[in-house]
């Protein structure tokens, strides 16, 4: 039993991770946007097995509410062993080359919120000495790409941000995960055509999560096999690089 | 390209397009939009219907399987309710835990709840439990006229609720079913395994095995001919009275990639059979052994449609009335063994005298035979009409979820209610099945 914080409760990836956790008989406190789908995920992980399970609905763009939100997550699980931090959007990089306001606000839900709640989660887990924080990233971050570097910025700075902080609390104990999954088969990405053999599905990408965390590993690609594939095209010279579409 | 649907057969192979839905509350408007299409849309589970029942019209498909939550567990009086695309699999993860079971579950355990209404499927209990329709208490259908879904059980919206047990997914999509469990002691089955040399052994045996055993079901030589015909293994099991209860470890087999070819034919078909068959020891033969291989031998090979090679294949089961059984199952396997074609999974069952509360329901009080054959394009002109011809003289029928051949004066004569189905039925939703069968 484990007790959980999941922010972005909703995402396809981290309903996956929560269900092996509920089968676990885990405690969670649940962040998501939208209430409805939120009272959906809640009921379902009660009937898989959970011991308890809490709900807080929050956008994460409101960063002035992350200290109330984290406080009442605190108060209810009192120590937090994992906190999955799975929130984001895909946002159309064709429409962010032409509306800036879109862009920002994309680059906020992707990186900004992410940095404003990982500062205020730090210092709290720095505290309490123990517990794991594990962040979706994306191998988006790991080059610009022109089809998507509004999103792979954004995730490039958590990745980032990530490692410091990784390397800050690993003096008190405190783990954190970096996850970089490859295409994964969700709403978030059903509007998109995407190769058959490379689509990952949740459950898969979520036992790869839930594993890596057990083990403490610092960062995983999921599937494993975008660890070489990244490996490829992070070694793509430039002078190439830049005449492609990818 | 990425994401396209076939069904389980891949026979016909009539690509479909894709439109998953993830969450309930999306269910009334993407079934809107799909429905204007001007020819019908269908609801699409996990894609285990054989033939073309699972498939649009139109080439729109509406996945369900991404419905994947439960709403609520009662583990004391053991009834779930959950959405559509739960599978059975997911149903027994959470429930033997608490000690229960699926009161009635198929051969695989791969199918979605709102499959298993929609085709009313049965199990190898289906002599003491009925359909698996007989332990629905009641589901929620989304019409594309409506923006909310209906409640439907035996006291309310009762019409749509007995249309769209067995309904083929016409009647509505089904949102969430709420299902009446089985408990269970243990999750381990006592079973036993006959060999036996003849039909008329077969029928003695499921005589004696069907008033002491939950589960009874036989396999079937079905090449074996002259003095062998009939032969086969007879395997019946009850859950064991005291125990452990736990689910069962996945398997990661999987057959990756299709054949140009069927790997299946007469030679590896032959030698398949006559060694299964000699690996039972002659007499009866007990065991104990987790739930899992027990119910869903196939599972453990992902993807194991794919041996039939890009032509797929046609299953053909059918059930025959007990006066009419032996003397049709007889001339249905000296056919079969006389084509030479067949496959290793040939499964004869005797369905029990249970009603099941759907109109247009498979089983009755009788005998089931089950049987795969590569798709080749004189199967269905040689073999099948043949077949064909003793099923409706015997006054049997064919399975609608496992057709995709069979003719419409067959279908409306096996089916009688069909037209209140399509009464009942969705304008928005049509099958190529439903289609041929009412329409040609």
């Amino acid at each position: 039993m484990k007790n959980i914080l999941i922010v972005g409760a909703n995402s396809a990836i981290a309903t996956a991770c929560a269900r092996i956790w509920a089968a676990e008989k885990s405690r969670f406190f649940l962040v998501a946007r939208n209430v409805e789908k939120l009272e959906q995920v809640a009921a379902d992980l009660d009937a898989r097995g959970a011991s308890e399970v809490k709900t807080f609905t929050l956008d994460m763009n409101d960063f002035s509410a992350h200290e109330e939100m984290l406080g009442a997550a605190f108060t209810s699980l009192g120590r937090v062993d994992i906190c999955l931090v799975a929130h984001g959007t895909l946002p159309s990089q064709a429409e962010c080359e032409r509306d800036l306001d879109l862009a920002l606000r994309e680059f906020s839900s992707n990186g900004l919120s992410v940095i404003a709640l990982l500062t205020r989660l730090a210092n709290r887990m720095e505290e309490q000495r123990t517990g794991t924080i594990a962040v979706i990233s994306s191998v988006a971050g790991d080059r610009g790409r022109p089809s998507n570097y509004l999103y792979g910025t954004a995730k490039a700075a958590i990745s980032t941000f990530c490692e410091g902080l990784r390397a800050r609390l690993f003096k008190v104990g405190v783990h954190v995960l970096t996850i970089k999954p490859g295409f994964v088969d969700t709403p978030m990405t059903q509007g998109l055509s995407l190769p058959k053999l490379l689509l990952a599905t949740p459950p898969q990408v979520a036992r790869d999560i839930t594993r890596a965390i057990d083990k403490r590993r610092n960062s995983i690609y999921t599937p494993w096999f975008w660890s070489l594939i990244m490996l490829l095209i992070r070694n793509i010279p430039t002078a190439l690089f830049k005449k492609t579409n990818i | 390209m990425a994401r396209e649907l076939a069904s389980w057969g891949r026979y016909p192979y009539i690509p479909q397009q894709r439109h998953p839905c993830s969450w309930r509350n999306d269910l009334s408007s993407l079934l809107q939009r799909l429905a204007s299409h001007p020819q019908g849309t269908l609801p699409y589970g996990n894609g285990r219907s054989y033939g073309d029942s699972c498939l649009a019209v139109s080439g729109e498909l509406l996945q369900t399987r991404q419905l994947d939550r439960f709403l609520s567990a009662d583990w004391e009086q053991g009834v779930i309710r959950a959405e559509a695309g739960v599978t059975l699999a997911e149903v027994l993860e959470v429930a033997i835990p608490h000690g229960w079971f699926l009161p009635v579950t198929p051969g695989t355990k791969f199918v979605t709840l709102g499959g298993a209404v929609a085709n009313d499927v049965h199990g190898k209990n289906h002599h003491v439990r009925g359909t698996f329709g007989c332990h629905v208490r009641c589901f929620a259908l989304q019409r594309s006229d409506l923006t909310e879904p209906l409640a439907c059980s035996a006291r309310d919206n009762s019409e749509l609720f007995h249309a769209s047990i067995g309904g083929l997914g016409l009647t509505g999509v089904i949102a969430w079913v709420e299902l009446q469990l089985m408990p269970i002691a243990s999750s381990q089955i006592d079973s036993i395994t006959v060999r036996f040399d003849s039909l008329a052994e077969f029928f003695s045996l499921s005589e004696e095995f069907d008033r002491t055993h939950e589960y009874t079901v036989a396999w079937i030589d079905c090449l074996a001919k002259g003095s062998r015909a009939g032969r086969g293994i007879f395997s019946v099991g009850n859950h064991v009275r005291e125990g452990r209860l736990n689910v069962h470890e996945r398997t990661r087999l999987s057959v990756p990639l299709t054949p140009p070819v069927t790997l299946m034919n007469q030679l590896s078909l032959n030698l398949f059979n006559n060694t299964y068959f000699h690996l039972h020891k002659p007499g009866r033969n007990a065991g104990q052994g987790s739930y899992d291989p027990f119910f869903y031998p196939l599972d453990s090979i992902l993807h194991w449609n794919r041996i039939y090679g890009s032509k797929g294949f046609q299953q053909y089961q059918c059930v025959i009335p007990n006066a009419a059984a032996e003397a049709a199952m007889a001339e249905i396997l000296a056919s079969i063994a006389e084509s030479g074609s067949g496959s290793f999974l040939a499964v004869m069952k005797r369905c029990g005298d249970m009603p099941s509360p759907g109109l247009m329901s498979f089983p009755m009080p009788g005998v089931s035979l089950a049987l795969d054959f590569p798709q080749h394009a004189k199967l269905e002109s040689a073999l099948f009409h043949r077949l064909d011809q003793i099923v409706r003289s015997a006054g049997g029928r064919l399975y609608p979820a496992k057709d995709a051949h069979m003719t419409g004066d067959d279908f409306r004569m096996f089916y009688p209610a069909w037209q209140q189905v399509e009464a009942l039925r969705d304008p928005a939703l049509l099958s190529h099945f439903w289609k041929r069968v009412t329409q040609a």
